[in-house]
């Protein structure tokens, strides 16, 4: 098998006798690195951060080490670190494993961060659904406390800081950092402005801040441990680490899968790891990194030049290397490693309905192109889907997904709009088909697979 | 308000936890929502009340967060995800079968105030969809062909409370520490 996981993160993820508590986390070495990490200067820790080449976790992969430089450290105003625990994104359940199963990695992690970037106070932002996630993590900070790793005066080192679990309500739109700001300011989540509002120079309370999701936080630990040039080894140019792959939707063993960055492709990552398509099925299309990235349909080819090394490349959706760089390179994006598999039994028009009936529900409000636009591809894609398409409706479409993106506040406009322009460009003519069946007077249309709207 | 002395506790506990009292207003609304079932005007105007904000503050809140309610619901919230990866595994079907087989319509609550079934947005266990989460415990894998313990693991909670909310942080190893 060409195909080997790369356990950093997940090490101890599902390994059976493995417990969330912090005696079993400290006796396979749990907040060494922390102790460690004291002895040296925080700025010496912001640097091996930047030196690792990490990118964020939650989505948009901006490199950590330059965000946590972008603090605005002359107002003298406290500093506030924000753990991403929102894990919205359709298609994404990886920080949920971490939560649930290793908390304590996730503490360590926050704690070492805080502590590098000189945090007065750390809070996890924590989807509201989770909720026994959210009991664990308070527990694992209790424990966390009584042993001096959170808290006052940490491990002897003279700093202090404390860790909030604060509880989200069911919005989306609160894992976009400022929704989440403003929500964790007792706020309805609507995203703030940027520029002004970059949180690392007016974040929550006015104050700079440092958003990170979970995944980048517990990735933390592992770059102090080992030093960040020594993890820049790990992975491709531009994209270090591991990745997460959370994989679902129609394949042989649909689950999480640690991957270094560019070992593999994404062949293997669905035949080799998970089994392949069901029993009869082929594969069609591809989600790569969560619901809000551009779709790969199975068949089309992806040409250019690689930019990491130069080389012509020629690649089907199976010989798309599992990195960042890669994946842009076809024209998408890794997103939060959350690939949605779809076989040839699933109807694409109804596959886009059903995620613009997500962004519809999800959109805040604030802006014009993103309301009205994600409400009238919501109604548009449902009634298409329920026998009364029209030809014109493919067009209209992409028009307004062309007109909601760059003209909104938050990157949701984009969220609504790439879906449904690569939906528009990998499978107009699925949808033509079936509106032409839809004419013979058969009503609804979908033949194959489950109904998805 | 007549709020259960441990809500009361909790709520106390958490002021000193933020710099901005306001921040409080997610964390009030679940306490005094798990204590009462809902958000009543009375409850948001006692919670504005306590945060020293308008009472509009708080019903923005409420009205934002598909969480919070302003409406008694049944003995037992069933929650479907709709999203994709449930959906392409048949959450769609599953959500229809539950409704049939608990008498009650999706959105709203059944004639003996038993259940209410409500479809939601991805809860971020795509993997193992399609996924429904009952009360606080989350079940795995509910395709509609194999729906029969879970229906009678709803009916037994609705006759004896069982899933209802427990403060406490679950024991590893039991079902509910898995979500
Ligand atoms: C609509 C929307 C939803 C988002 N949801 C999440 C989320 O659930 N979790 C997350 O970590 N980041 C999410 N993000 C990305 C955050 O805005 C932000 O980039 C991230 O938390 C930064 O952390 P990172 O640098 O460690 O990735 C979302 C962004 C947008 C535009
Ligand atoms: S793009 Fe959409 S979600 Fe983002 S701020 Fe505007 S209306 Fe709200
Ligand atoms: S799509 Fe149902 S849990 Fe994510």
């Amino acid at each position: 098998m060409a195909i080997q996981e790369r356990r950093i993160i997940y090490k101890h993820v599902d390994e059976p006798g493995y417990t969330a508590d912090i005696d079993c986390y400290m006796r396979h070495g749990g907040y060494e690195v922390l102790k460690q990490a004291l002895q040296a200067k925080p700025e010496d820790l912001c640097k091996e951060v930047f030196d690792s080449g990490l990118t964020g976790r939650g989505g948009a992969g901006f490199p950590t080490g330059m965000k946590w430089k972008f603090l605005d450290r002359k107002s003298g105003k406290p500093i506030y670190l924000v753990c991403n625990a929102d894990e919205s994104e359709p298609g994404t359940f990886k920080d949920r494993q971490i939560i649930y199963q290793d908390p304590h990695q996730l503490i360590e992690g926050m704690a070492i961060s805080a502590y590098a970037i000189q945090a007065k106070q750390a809070f996890i932002y924590i989807r509201g659904e989770f909720i026994n996630g959210a009991r664990i993590l308070e527990n694992a900070i209790e424990e966390a406390r009584a042993k001096g790793f959170i808290g006052e005066d940490i491990g002897g080192s003279g700093y202090s800081c404390d860790i909030v679990v604060h509880r989200g309500a069911g919005a989306y739109i609160c894992g976009e950092e400022t929704g989440l700001i403003e929500s964790l300011e007792g706020k309805r989540g609507y995203p703030r402005i940027k520029p002004p509002y970059f949180p690392a120079v007016l974040g929550l309370y006015q104050c700079p801040t440092i958003v990170n999701n979970v995944e980048t936080l517990a990735q933390v630990k592992h770059i102090i441990q080992m030093g960040g040039t020594e993890f820049a080894k790990i992975g491709v140019k531009g994209d270090t680490g591991t990745h997460i792959f959370g994989v679902s939707g129609h394949v042989q063993k649909p689950g999480y899968y640690e991957v270094e960055a560019g070992s593999a492709t994404f062949g293997e990552l669905l035949y080799d790891l998970c089994g392949g398509p069901l029993p009869g099925r082929k594969f069609k299309a591809l989600i790569p990194g969560g619901s809000s990235t551009k779709i790969l349909r199975f068949g089309e080819r992806f040409t250019g030049k690689h930019p990491n090394t130069g080389e012509p490349f020629d690649w089907g959706v199976e010989d798309i290397p599992l990195d960042a760089i890669s994946l842009r390179a076809c024209g998408t994006f890794l997103g939060t490693g959350g690939a949605i598999v779809m076989d040839d039994s699933t109807d694409m028009m109804e596959a886009i309905a059903n995620l613009m009936a997500f962004y519809g529900h999800e959109s805040c409000g604030q802006c014009t192109p993103c309301r009205e636009g994600s409400l009238w591809l919501n109604k548009m894609t449902t009634r298409m889907c329920s026998g009364r398409a029209r030809t014109e409706d493919v067009d209209l479409m992409k028009n307004i997904a062309d007109q909601i993106e760059g003209r909104t506040i938050c990157a949701h406009g984009e969220a609504v709009a790439w879906p449904t322009q690569s939906h528009y460009n990998k499978f107009k003519d699925e949808y033509l088909d079936k509106i032409a069946r839809q004419g013979d007077g058969r009503g609804r249309y979908n033949p194959n697979g489950y109904p998805l709207i | 308000m007549d709020l259960a002395p441990e809500t009361l506790k909790k709520i106390e506990s958490l002021f000193p936890k933020y710099p901005d009292k306001r921040s409080l207003t997610l964390p009030l609304c679940h306490l005094v929502q798990e204590d009462q079932g809902y958000l009543s005007d009375e409850a948001m105007k006692w919670i504005a009340a306590k945060l020293e904000i308008e009472p509009m503050k708080v019903l923005e809140v409420v009205s934002f967060y598909p969480m919070f309610r302003r409406k008694p619901i049944g003995k037992v919230h069933v929650k479907v995800c709709r999203t994709l990866s449930c959906a392409l595994n048949g959450a769609y079907k599953t959500c229809e079968k539950l409704e049939e087989a608990l008498a009650c319509s999706r959105g709203g609550t059944s004639e003996d105030g038993n259940y209410t079934i409500e479809f939601v947005e991805c809860i971020a266990d795509c993997g193992k969809g399609p996924v429904v989460q009952v009360d606080d415990r989350l079940y795995e894998n509910c395709t509609p062909d194999q729906l029969e313990d879970l229906i009678a693991r709803i009916k037994e909670a609705a006759a004896n409370g069982a899933e209802k909310v427990n403060h406490a942080a679950p024991e590893p190893g039991t079902p509910a520490y898995k979500g």
